[in-house]
């Protein structure tokens, strides 16, 4: 049977690993080809780099480390930050990356996830979805998680899936780095809305969390990124944990 | 020397650097010479199968290919594989290379788990069938990574290995020098590495 995902997430700034906390508050963490390195050899399923940059420069050295990364490392290279046009998907893909994420780009154009899926086809191309509790409804918040768009959160990402988007990352920024669990409330609104696999993000504390998320239907994968970069928690820990526990793992 | 054929469908980094790593001379190419010239053949390929199939028409390869794979082993991967076969139902009715018999069918009416998502993405375990020199650095059950909607039928004859998705998925089919895989070796960390290295021994 398919296995569950585990997959880190390097968020990165000017050639670094940064994890925020609640989306600010960035703290330096590492260097990101030999983290890479590392949870591929830890036994990662897929990894996520989303750049958090906004300079050219940075730009430019976030798609050198992503060349380094896709040439020594062969599991699935999904990425994220800054994909706004087409051109934005093309210049990553052709870097090595293997899937591309939007969000505030697919916000701004609608056209763009339909565009992208025509061209390079839907499993390529991942819906990044920053949601948050409002006046008790799932919002989609634009901007890294800074600007509230008003916007439905499951009537967005049900129509994004019908626009072509191959794949959900939900990011609940109610539970992003809170530790505490997934927002498995949010993670089950979502999961009955669509039908195309659904990345949780947001929350992970301790590998009970993952236990939990993965006894919900519908959710393919886990996300995380604090927990393994202060290695609180290995990825190889985690997945034989959850392998003991029945849930289909691949180590 | 293994001719990557180059025919403008998906995206050819990660299969140039996993062979690169492996230490075998690969070119990307789209030249009839350069491809009738290499002792192998990989033919990948992401999108859609009728696509896939006009733009291999357009570029002139379909009879140096379907030549090519009676004289030295060839590997289709994904879309590629699915090309092998006769003929595809992905949008309407394609006809394929025929190399090997079989047809590519929609995934998601076949499938019996309520659950089940289509496009079928992440990592599955490969059981081997029958054994084939193709998997000598691979064990049963070692997982590999897919990315598909439709999947090959009706060829039961040429399939190595399967992946259970609440159906057994065609995983790697062979007839004569002819290979496929529907996952992407070059995308399965090491497992799929040893599979590139066993088909460069060939």
């Amino acid at each position: 049977m398919i296995t569950k995902r585990i997959i880190p997430c390097l968020d990165v700034r000017n050639g670094r690993v940064v994890k925020g906390v609640n989306f600010e508050g960035v703290r330096d963490v590492a260097d990101p080809v030999e983290m890479a390195r590392m949870y591929n050899a830890a036994g990662a399923d897929e990894l996520v780099f989303y750049d958090i940059t906004a300079s050219f420069e940075g730009r430019a050295l976030f798609t050198d480390i992503l060349t380094r990364v896709a040439s020594e490392i062969f599991i699935p290279l999904t990425v994220g930050g800054g994909i706004n046009t087409l051109e934005d998907f093309d210049r990553v893909l052709k870097c090595g990356a293997d899937k591309v994420s939007v969000n505030s780009g697919a916000l701004k154009d609608p056209g763009l996830i339909p565009a992208a899926a025509q061209r390079y086809g839907s499993q390529c191309v991942v819906l990044s979805a920053d949601v948050k509790r409002v006046d008790g409804q799932f919002r989609v918040f634009a901007k890294g998680g800074r600007e509230d768009t008003g916007r439905d959160a499951l009537d967005w990402i049900a129509e994004c899936v019908a626009n072509g988007a191959g794949e959900i990352c939900l990011n609940s920024i109610d539970t992003d780095g809170v530790r505490e669990g997934f927002d498995l409330e949010m993670l089950d609104a979502v999961s009955a809305r669509v039908n195309v696999p659904i990345i949780a993000s947001g929350g992970a504390g301790k590998k009970e969390d993952f236990l939990e998320l993965f006894g919900h239907k519908g959710i393919d994968a886990g996300l995380a990124a604090g927990i393994f970069h202060q290695k609180l928690l290995t990825i190889r820990e985690l997945k034989e944990y959850l392998a003991k526990n029945g849930v289909e793992m691949r180590l | 020397m293994i001719a990557v054929i180059d025919y403008g469908v998906g995206n050819l980094f990660s299969l140039r650097s996993s062979l690169k790593s492996l230490g075998l001379e690969a070119v990307v190419t789209a030249d009839p010479a350069v491809i009738r010239a290499a002792d192998r053949v990989i033919l990948p390929g992401v999108g859609a199968f009728g696509d896939a199939r006009e733009k291999l028409t357009a570029a002139g390869l379909v009879p140096v290919v379907q030549a090519e794979a009676a004289r030295k082993p060839l590997l289709g991967i994904c879309l590629g594989m699915q090309l092998l076969f006769d003929k595809s139902y992905e949008y309407g009715e394609h006809q394929g290379l025929g190399l090997v018999p079989g047809t590519v069918c929609p995934l998601e009416p076949d499938l019996t788990g309520p659950s089940l998502k289509v496009p079928q993405i992440g990592w599955n375990a490969l059981q081997i069938l029958r054994d084939d020199p193709l998997f000598r650095y691979v064990k049963n059950g070692e997982y590999v990574y897919y990315v598909h909607s439709y999947y090959a039928k009706d060829c039961t004859e040429s399939t190595l290995a399967v992946s259970e998705y609440s159906i057994p998925v065609t995983g790697v089919v062979r007839s004569g020098k002819v290979y496929g895989t529907q996952f992407h070796p070059e995308k399965s960390g090491d497992t799929g590495l040893r599979l590139l290295k066993a088909f460069a021994e060939l």
